[in-house]
C-alpha cells in the first residue's frame, strides 16, 4: 500500500524539513502521496507536486486549518488513512503535537523521531537522548512514524509534476482556539538546516554578549543555537535551544561557547561533522566530543576568532 | 476544579546509561531512579494553581511496576492530595498508558490533566496527545505557561519557530515544558505528610484495556562513539586547522 506524508508548509511555502521527510517517506513504499492540510495552500501543494519523489497531492483548504490546530487537522488524517499503510510527517513541534492525535484514533503504536528505514515495519530511532539507538518493529496494521529530519537527505525539488486532488475539509474543532504567534523572524539560516551553528552556553553570562556569537555567525553565515540554560536564563529565546528538548542539529560546522555539554545538549548536535568548543575550563565534557577543543576564556577567544576570519578574507558560503 | 497528573518514574536525567551487553535493553539495576523531568513541572503547576484557589484536588497517577510508586509518593510530598498507582510490569506503550489514563479519566472526571510533554527514557512524546484524541478533548502541548480562565485555559506553547498562545476550553489535556516552572523541593515535614496521603492501587489488567507491546524492541545498541579530538593552543591555531585541515571555513 502507499504512504501518506503529511506536509509540513506555512501555507504558501513547503518547510524545508518536507523534502526530509520525502525521502523518508519513499525509503518505505515509493507510492508517496503528499497531503497538504492549510489555508489559500495551493502554492504550497503546487510546490509539492513538483517533488518529484511524490506520486499524488491531496490537499484540504479551508480558514480553520490556517494555524495548523491539531485538533483540526487529525480527523482528515484519520479519514484518509484507509487507502495507506502507512502516515509519516517529521518530528518537529508540528509532527509532534500532530501525529501521536492521528496514531491514537486509529489504534496504532506510534514510532516516533526514526533516523534509519529497516523496511516497512522496522526501523530505528533514539532513546535516551540518543545514547542508545533502538532497532524496533512494528505489529500494527498501520504504521504512523516521524522521521528525524536531519537524518534523511532532502528529495529534488523540481521535475515532477504529480496530480493534485482536493477534497472536502472536515467540521472546525471548536473548543480549540489559536490566539497569536511570536515567530522570530531573522535573516539568517535556519537552525535546523544550517550548514555552519554557533551556539553560546550559560558561559555567555547574559544576552546582550551574545552579540559575540551573532558577529562570528554573522561572519560564516551561520544559524545561532543555544543551551536550554541560555534560553532558560533568558540570554535568548527558546527557538535557539538545541538538544533533547530542542532542536537536533547537524550542520558541517558546530561551534560550542560557553556550553559545558551535558548529555542532554549533546543529544541534539553530536552528530555534527566538526565540532569545536572554546571553554575555559579544560575538563568539560563537550572536549570529549569536540574535534577542536580551545580551552580559553570566551570573552577573549571570540572577538580573536572573528578577526582570525576576517584575515583570512575569503568569501564565506 | 479537580486535576490530575500523569507522573512517570525513569533513570535519573543524570545518569550516564548503559545499554546492555546481548543488546536486550538499557542496564536499569543499582540506576538510581526519579520523576521525569517534566512531570513535576506538571505536578508544580497543578498545586500552584490549587494555592491560587483555583483548584480544589490535585491527584498523582502513575502507570507502572511497584516501585514507581515512589513517583506518586514525591508528588503527595510537593503538593498533591491523593495518588493512584496502575501497576504494570514491562514496557507499557504510550498508547497503553494513554488508554488506561482514559479509563482513570472518565472515572475521576477531572477537568484537567497535566503531564509532562516527554519521557526522558522512551523520548516518545505520544501519551498526552493520544490521551486527548482519545477523549475528544483539546490539547495543549509543549507548555511553557499557563493562565487559568473561567471555563478555560490561554496556553502558550513552544513551538519550533518561537511561541503560539492558544485557547482552549476545559476538560482538557496538557503537556509541559521544563520552562513552565520551577518544581520546588519536597520539605522533610511535607516528605512526613505526604506517608499518609492515600494512594489507591488498581491493576491495569482489571481495567479491560490491552496493554499487550505492539512494537517489538529487536535490539539496542550504543551509537558509535565520537573520537576526542585535539586541543588547539591558540584561535589562530584553530582557525587554520578548521580551514585547511577539516575545510569546513
Ligand atoms: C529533561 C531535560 C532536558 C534537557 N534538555 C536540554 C536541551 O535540549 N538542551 C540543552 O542544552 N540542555 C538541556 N537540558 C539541560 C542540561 O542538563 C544542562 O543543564 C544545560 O545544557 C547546561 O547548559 P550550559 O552548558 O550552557 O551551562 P553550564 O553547564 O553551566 O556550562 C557553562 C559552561 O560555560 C563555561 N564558561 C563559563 N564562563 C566561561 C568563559 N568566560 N569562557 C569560556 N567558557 C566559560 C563553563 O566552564 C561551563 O562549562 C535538559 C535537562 C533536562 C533535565
Ligand atoms: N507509565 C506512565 N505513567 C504515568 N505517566 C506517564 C507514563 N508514561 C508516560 N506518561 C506521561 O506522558 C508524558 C509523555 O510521555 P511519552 O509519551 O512517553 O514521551 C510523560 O511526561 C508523563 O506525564
Amino acid at each position: 500500500m502507499s504512504v501518506l506524508l503529511i506536509a509540513e508548509h506555512n501555507n504558501k511555502e513547503l518547510k524545508a524539513f518536507t523534502l526530509n521527510a520525502v525521502t523518508a517517506a519513499s525509503q518505505i513504499d515509493g507510492d508517496v502521496h503528499a497531503l497538504i492540510i492549510g489555508n489559500s495552500c495551493g502554492d504550497a501543494a503546487k510546490a509539492a507536486s513538483e517533488l518529484p519523489l511524490v506520486k499524488k497531492v491531496i490537499t484540504v483548504d479551508a480558514p480553520h486549518y490556517e494555524n495548523f490546530i491539531a485538533e483540526n487537522f487529525a480527523p482528515v488524517i484519520i479519514k484518509l488513512a484507509e487507502s495507506y499503510s502507512h502516515i509519516v510527517c517529521s518530528a518537529n513541534t508540528f509532527g509532534k503535537n500532530l501525529m501521536p492525535r492521528v496514531a491514537a484514533k486509529l489504534d496504532t503504536s506510534q514510532i516516533s523521531d526514526i533516523t534509519k528505514v529497516e523496511s516497512a515495519d522496522t526501523f530505528v530511532r533514539p532513546i535516551y537522548a540518543g545514547n542508545a539507538f533502538a532497532t524496533v518493529k512494528s505489529s500494527d496494521p498501520k504504521k504512523c512514524v516521524t522521521i528525524r529530519p536531519t537524518s534523511f537527505e532532502a528529495c529534488a525539488s523540481s521535475g515532477g509534476s504529480a496530480p493534485v486532488e482536493n477534497i472536502d475539509a472536515d467540521e472546525e474543532f471548536s473548543l480549540t482556539k489559536f490566539v497569536n504567534r511570536e515567530e522570530i523572524k531573522s535573516d539568517r539560516p535556519e537552525l535546523g538546516t544550517a550548514r555552519v551553528v554557533v551556539s553560546g552556553g550559560r558561559g555567555m553570562q547574559n544576552g546582550d554578549n551574545f552579540k559575540l556569537i551573532t558577529a562570528v555567525a554573522d561572519k560564516l553565515n551561520a544559524a545561532i543555537g543555544a543551551s536550554r540554560a541560555a534560553v532558560d536564563a533568558g540570554y535568548i529565546s527558546n527557538d535557539h535551544q538545541v538538544g533533547q528538548t530542542g532542536k537536533v542539529v547537524v550542520p558541517d560546522l558546530y561551534i560550542a561557547v560557553g556550553i559545558s555539554g551535558a548529555i542532554q545538549h549533546l543529544a541534539g548536535m553530536k552528530e555534527s561533522k566538526v565540532i569545536v568548543a572554546i571553554n575555559k575550563d579544560g575538563e568539560a565534557p563537550i572536549f570529549s566530543v569536540a574535534d577542536y577543543g580551545l580551552e580559553a576564556d570566551l570573552f577573549e577567544a571570540l572577538p580573536q576568532f572573528l578577526e582570525e576570519l576576517n584575515k583570512l578574507n575569503t568569501i564565506q558560503k | 476544579m479537580k486535576i490530575l497528573v500523569a507522573v512517570k518514574r525513569v533513570i535519573d536525567y543524570n545518569v550516564q546509561i548503559r545499554v546492555k551487553e546481548d543488546g536486550s535493553g538499557i542496564v536499569t539495576e543499582n540506576v538510581k531512579m526519579s520523576t521525569n523531568p517534566p512531570d513535576d513541572n506538571a505536578i508544580e503547576e497543578a498545586v500552584k494553581i490549587k494555592e491560587a484557589g483555583k483548584a480544589t484536588e490535585v491527584i498523582a497517577i502513575t502507570v507502572g511496576e511497584e516501585k514507581s510508586q515512589e513517583t506518586v509518593r514525591k508528588a503527595l510530598a510537593v503538593g498533591a492530595d491523593r495518588g493512584i498507582h496502575v501497576k504494570a510490569d514491562g514496557i507499557i506503550e504510550p498508547l497503553a498508558v494513554s488508554k488506561i489514563l482514559q479509563k482513570i479519566v472518565e472515572k475521576e472526571k477531572p477537568d484537567l490533566v497535566f503531564m509532562g510533554k516527554q519521557a526522558i527514557d522512551d523520548d516518545c512524546n505520544q501519551t498526552g496527545q493520544m490521551l486527548s484524541a482519545l477523549l475528544d478533548w483539546p490539547q495543549a502541548t509543549f507548555a511553557s505557561k499557563i493562565n487559568v480562565e473561567e471555563g478555560k485555559l490561554k496556553v502558550t506553547r513552544e513551538i519550533d519557530e518561537g511561541l503560539e498562545t492558544i485557547e482552549i476550553n476545559t476538560p482538557a489535556i496538557v503537556t509541559c515544558d521544563l520552562r513552565l516552572n520551577e518544581p520546588r523541593y519536597a520539605s522533610l515535614p511535607n516528605i512526613m505528610k505526604a506517608k499518609k496521603k492515600p494512594i489507591e492501587q488498581l491493576i491495569a489488567s482489571d481495567l479491560g484495556v490491552d496493554i499487550n507491546p505492539r512494537v517489538q524492541q529487536i535490539k539496542v545498541e550504543e551509537p558509535p562513539q565520537r573520537k576526542a579530538g585535539i586541543k588547539v593552543a591558540s584561535v589562530a591555531e584553530l582557525v587554520q586547522k578548521l580551514k585547511n585541515e577539516a575545510k569546513v571555513i
